[in-house]
Formats: C-alpha cells, sequence, structure tokens
C-alpha cells in the first residue's frame, strides 16, 4: 500500500492544510460560531485519514507516531478533568466556570470570552481527534495483520 | 419549508429501506450514507447548525472507513434467503413498537417546534433566557454542553477513552506476538 496516484498525492498535500485549518478554527471559534471541540476533533482527524488514504499508511506513521497520538489523547482527557478540578479548587465545586465568574469576564462576543468553555473546546477538541485517528490507525494494521496471516497460513496448506 | 422537510423524511426512509434490503454491501453503504447527509440537511433547516456539522462530519468519517473495508473485501454479495419464523417475530416486534410509538408521538409537539413551545416552564427556556449572563458564550449549545451540562460531556469524554483504551490493546501488534510466542 503505497498510497494512490500523483494527481490524488499532490491535491491531497494542499487540501490538508485547509482541512486542519479549518478544524482548528472550529475548534478556537466553538463558544461564539456553531461547532465546538466535537466536530473540530472529527475534523482535524479527517485530514489525517485523507492523509493515509493518499499517501500510505507508513507515511502518516512518520508524521504523527502511535506513541505521540495516544499521549495527545491521554493530554486531552487530562487537561479536561484538570480544567474540572480547578473549577473545585477556585470556584466551590465541580466543573464551575471560575475563569468567566471570578477572574477573566471578559466582553461577549469577543475571541477571549465565556471563561473555561474554550479552554474546554480546546481539550475536547485534542482529545476526539487523537482518539478518532487511534480508531482508524489501530483497523488499518489489524486489516494488515489479518491479510498476511491469512496468506501465510495459505502457504503453509 | 414544511414540504420540503417531508420530502427529505420520505428521501430517507426509501433510502433505509434500500439499504436494507439490497444485496450488494457496497449499495448498502452508500445508502447508508445517503440516510446520514439527508439527516444533516434536516438538522441544518430545522435552525441547528451544530448538530448539522457535527452529523455531516461524522457521517463523513465513518462513510470513508466503511467504503474501505467494503472494498478490501472479497466477498461483497449476500447470498440466502430469510426464514419465515424470523420474518413473522420482526414483523409482530415492529407493529408492536409502531402501536406505542403512535401513543408517545400524542404528546409530543408537532415536528420542527422546539419542545418549551408547549412546558414555558422547561429548563431549556432558563437556558436561552440567562445562558449569555451566567457563561458569556455567545454559542448557546457550547454554553450548555460545556458549563451547565459538563458532566454529560465528562461522561461522554470518558466513554470514548475507554472505547479507544479497548480497541488499542486489543488490536495492537506486540500483545499478539507475545501471545503467539508460547504456543510455537
Amino acid at each position: 500500500m503505497k498510497g494512490m496516484t500523483i494527481i490524488v498525492k499532490t491535491i491531497s498535500s494542499w487540501v490538508k492544510v485547509l482541512v486542519f485549518l479549518f478544524g482548528i478554527y472550529i475548534i478556537l471559534f466553538g463558544h461564539l460560531t456553531p461547532g465546538g471541540g466535537f466536530a473540530g476533533g472529527v475534523i482535524l482527524a479527517a485530514s489525517y485519514v485523507l492523509l493515509m488514504l493518499a499517501f500510505g499508511r507508513e507515511f502518516v506513521e512518520k508524521n504523527l507516531p502511535l506513541p505521540l497520538a495516544s499521549r495527545l489523547d491521554c493530554l486531552g482527557a487530562f487537561l479536561f478533568a484538570l480544567i474540572a478540578i480547578l473549577g473545585l479548587v477556585f470556584g466551590g465545586s465541580f466543573f464551575v466556570n471560575f475563569l468567566y465568574q471570578k477572574y477573566l469576564p471578559g466582553q461577549p462576543l469577543n475571541l477571549i470570552s465565556a471563561g473555561t468553555i474554550p479552554l474546554s473546546n480546546l481539550a475536547i477538541g485534542l482529545k476526539v481527534g487523537a482518539s478518532l485517528f487511534l480508531v482508524i490507525f489501530t483497523l488499518s494494521i489489524c486489516c494488515k495483520d489479518f491479510k498476511t496471516d491469512t496468506s501465510t497460513h495459505k502457504k503453509e496448506e | 419549508m414544511s414540504l420540503f422537510l417531508y420530502i427529505l423524511l420520505l428521501f430517507i426512509i426509501i433510502a433505509a429501506i434500500i439499504a436494507v434490503e439490497t444485496k450488494n454491501l457496497l449499495s448498502a453503504v452508500i445508502c447508508v450514507g445517503a440516510v446520514g447527509f439527508g439527516a444533516s440537511l434536516m438538522f441544518l433547516f430545522l435552525c441547528a447548525p451544530d448538530i448539522a456539522i457535527t452529523q455531516i462530519v461524522v457521517e463523513v468519517l465513518g462513510l470513508i472507513i466503511l467504503i474501505r473495508a467494503c472494498l478490501s473485501r472479497d466477498i461483497t454479495f449476500i447470498s440466502g434467503g430469510r426464514e419465515f419464523f424470523g420474518v413473522v417475530v420482526s414483523v409482530v416486534i415492529i407493529l408492536v413498537i409502531f402501536l406505542a410509538g403512535m401513543k408517545v408521538f400524542e404528546t409530543l409537539p408537532d415536528f420542527g417546534t422546539p419542545i418549551f413551545a408547549e412546558a414555558p416552564e422547561a429548563a431549556s427556556q432558563t437556558y436561552i433566557e440567562k445562558g449569555l449572563a451566567k457563561t458569556g458564550a455567545a454559542n448557546l449549545v457550547a454554553s450548555v454542553i460545556l458549563d451547565f451540562r459538563a458532566y454529560d460531556t465528562l461522561g461522554e469524554a470518558t466513554v470514548l477513552f475507554t472505547s479507544i483504551i479497548g480497541a488499542t490493546v486489543i488490536l495492537r501488534r506486540k500483545s499478539k506476538k507475545l501471545l503467539e510466542e508460547p504456543d510455537e
């Protein structure tokens, strides 16, 4: 599996940047416009799926290694839990929006507003993107193993 | 607008029936994709752009995986008929669910109207009135899922995390090799 033709490779090497940037935009502006952490994370994962389909799995494995992806996944989950626990420490109850209520009210409709909601969006976007990337990556590895296993069995027979 | 939504609903139902009934696996997958895109359009016209974005993005990703899985398999045709007993049981179950659903749908508001049109003291009315003042987020959906109902999001993230851990542990390469070595 060395990827597709050179037309697909060229176009996807241009498009992947736009897809990735759109995912980041959806995550960062999740508290102002439609979208949010989940949708943006899926778009980030989709840009890597585009790379995987066009260039093959080895290219993506070099670009974003599996241990790094699982660490990003854990980091997203940890950040989300950390924001919740910081609400318990500073605001008095779990998941309270302490930044908006006490420290950084901000103007509504600005990018820096709504307290912990953009931070939670970032954490969830990181988590969902890394998780879906891991799912697709693991499934493709499993598919390949399955095929090689059957081929070796045929040789043995 | 309402007529367009009903036509879209009819399209979704027809696509779902084709997806169940067709013999070709790839056609079935494409019909499932048509159902998803129809649902996404419907969310968009019902003024729910957040759900529409999530629906269309997840649909594209799932469709890519399913088509890839279909293309790499050799057998894409389903053969064999159906048993008479299974058909009777499923028709009876669908009839019971349909009759129960008729009673339930009488209590729901009309298609496309929000629930607080009939129940003014519902919680969603509070979110709309006080969401901007209490959280400062212009997108009310974000203020609901990350502030008012953040526990739900935490549970959802935990479900995703656990499923990824399970998939990676079961499907990874090293454990297979370690398990295979003592047998050989």
